[in-house]
């Protein structure tokens, strides 16, 4: 009984410490004043504010396109890159996967200033191309990541059946090896697409002019204090986010409840 | 077939900006690349530019001066107007990265009042690279509920009777220009024993201090958690408005005046819309216009004479009187070894 009530209490201690920093934001999205330690009034002057700022929205399609793009492209990168590391022999495998982790393990502004320095040399004028160029660089050290131990798992001798059995190479790959790995390539998206999401630094050393993803446009107002718009902002993405998670979490249940 | 689709639609979408083909239009007076804080100009001043001089233009904000100067360095993106502070004016100037600015093409110099320009020359030595955009003081905001002497002098930081009631602010130059100035030193000074004692001081009043903050003093203040702080002057108002308990006084020993102000790169792809830019930004509506978005405080006269509000044209808070004090001063860049030493100075008085 006593063990019961400690493990809820330990539960909600937690929940608490995950959720109290969103839930305050939350509520300041609501404040009619501007400053945090005064309750203005209940308002959704924010939210209004926010729908007619066209500096932040731009700001958030230009993250989310370049999200999508980059993880996309790295996913199919990071996907390739993973079967012809299936080829290698033990010892060169060994040695292209620790390739690919250092990257990872790099701190992100070694990795910023050194892609910005890397497009300064060649000369390639700094814009959204550049932001997505070096997205996509960090984010196919994740996809390889997450990609690799599916493919490994897998059962060559089922391709090479499919391939005795008449199959071509990519109707075999598409049929047999696609399905197998897909979680894999699902998760290495999913990662790949929030890292993309919440870069800052990188972004900050290899964006041009006038392009602003919602980090660095967040941060810039540091100077001045972080406007309520922007909680607006955060309190809509927050709850987008829990409804898909919510939605991604409830289908396969009604699945398993029908198939009963 | 889906997917084959699907991607040809991704690269679609994505070739546009990988090729950069996406935003390659210009005004018909072609462009001008700005380069400033964030939060810092009224936007609907880009748009009347823009209207007025069919000048294109392409801006983008940074959030601290140090950010802006390794972008600006590296030469990343060629700006053609850039708007940092006082010392980093200095540091730039010193290693060559600024042009000198043709007067002759910004005749609104004359709205920005004299005191202003000679506060420049402590960073700008003859007044050729920089137009003051934005000024201000540093000085202390206090609640007069909680504090009942008149309060005049930084020693009021140092008053046990305040012990866990002050707010200091958390930067290496400010902290010091406080405890120089107590002492009557320059802020700028480079002497090792006026640093040491300055040091000494700053230990001496850690106990008393509630916390080391940047912008939380606003709202630390606004809630009266704190007795007194250390505040720039721009925040004064907005705070006061939120709580009319709050008074700002600049301390009798002098503080820091501090002055944002454009400048021309030297690799600058188009140098005369810049100094239309700037022209344009020195025009008294234009600047009044932008007072009134950011609420620092103009150094533009004649814009001052237009705010309608007689309360924040004269006030003392905004608009202090520059020749009233003998001993204010301007950040000055003290050089690679200048910033270790008070750097190893500050670390010091932290770790302590």
């Amino acid at each position: 009984m006593i063990k019961d009530t400690a493990k809820k209490i330990y539960i909600i201690l937690i929940i608490i410490f995950m959720y109290a920093p969103i839930a305050t934001l939350v509520a300041l999205s609501f404040n009619a004043s501007k400053t945090r330690s005064k309750w203005g009034g209940f308002t959704f002057k924010w939210y209004r504010e926010l729908m007619a700022n066209e500096e932040i929205l731009q700001a958030l399609m230009n993250t989310l396109l370049i999200a999508f793009a980059a993880s996309i492209i790295a996913t199919i990168i990071g996907t390739a890159a993973c079967i012809s590391i299936m080829g290698l022999n033990r010892k060169s495998r060994a040695i292209i996967l620790g390739i690919t982790n250092i990257p990872m393990l790099n701190a992100d502004i070694v990795t910023g200033i050194s892609l910005m320095l890397l497009f300064i040399s060649l000369g390639i004028k700094f814009g959204t191309g550049t932001i997505l160029l070096s997205h996509i660089t960090f984010c196919i050290p994740y996809v390889i990541l997450s990609v690799m131990p599916r493919m490994q798992r897998l059962n060559p001798y089922i391709y090479e059946a499919a391939l005795d059995l008449g199959a071509g190479p990519v109707y075999g790959f598409s049929k047999v090896v696609f399905p197998e790995i897909l979680p894999g390539i699902l998760s290495g998206f999913l990662m790949a697409f929030t890292m993309s999401l919440d870069d800052f630094i990188i972004t900050h050393f290899t964006k041009g002019a006038g392009v602003d993803t919602l980090s660095t446009k967040i941060y810039t107002e540091v100077k001045k204090g972080i406007k309520p718009e922007m909680y607006a902002l955060s309190t809509l993405i927050f709850i987008t986010v829990l409804v898909l998670l919510f939605l991604v979490n409830k289908a396969p249940l009604d699945k398993k409840e029908q198939a009963k | 077939m889906k997917r084959k689709f699907c991607f040809l639609l991704i690269l679609s979408i994505a070739f546009p900006y990988l090729t950069g083909c996406g935003n390659s239009q210009t005004g018909k007076n072609g462009q001008v690349v700005v380069y400033n804080w964030g939060e810092y100009i009224d936007p609907d001043v880009l748009d009347l530019f823009q209207e007025e001089t069919g000048i294109q233009v392409v801006y983008d904000e940074f959030e601290t001066n140090e950010a802006m100067y390794a972008k600006v360095e590296a030469g990343a993106v060629a700006y053609d107007v850039i708007c940092p502070s006082d010392y980093m004016v200095q540091k730039m100037i010193e290693n060559n990265l600024l042009a000198e600015i043709n007067f002759g093409h910004i005749p609104n110099i004359e709205n920005i009042g004299q005191e202003y320009l000679a506060q420049c020359r402590q960073f700008d030595s003859e007044n050729k690279y920089a137009v003051p955009y934005c000024f201000g003081t540093v000085g202390i905001l206090y609640n007069t509920t909680m504090v009942e002497e008149p309060v005049d002098s930084w020693a009021l930081l140092w008053d046990e009777k305040y012990n866990d009631n002050i707010l200091m602010q958390d930067s290496v130059r400010d902290a010091f220009m406080v405890a120089l100035k107590l002492k009557g030193c320059s802020m700028n000074t480079l002497n090792r024993e006026e640093l040491e004692t300055a040091k000494e001081d700053l230990i001496a009043q850690k106990p008393l201090v509630q916390a080391y903050v940047v912008d939380q003093v606003r709202d630390k203040m606004i809630g009266g958690e704190a007795a007194m702080g250390v505040i720039y002057s721009g925040e004064v108002l907005y705070t006061q408005r939120e709580n009319e308990n709050l008074a700002y006084v600049i301390p009798k020993e002098g503080t820091n005046v501090w002055i944002d102000a454009w400048v021309i790169p030297k690799n600058a792809p188009n140098r005369e819309n810049a100094e239309t830019f700037i022209n344009y930004m020195c025009r008294e509506d234009i600047a009044l216009l932008n007072f009134e978005y950011i609420t620092y405080a103009t150094p533009n006269t004649a814009a001052r004479a237009l705010i309608e509000e007689e309360e924040i044209r004269n006030s003392p808070i905004l608009f202090p009187d520059l020749g009233q004090y003998g001993n204010l001063e301007t950040f000055q860049y003290l050089g690679a070894e200048g910033d270790a030493l008070y750097n190893n100075l500050w670390k010091e008085v932290k770790s302590e």
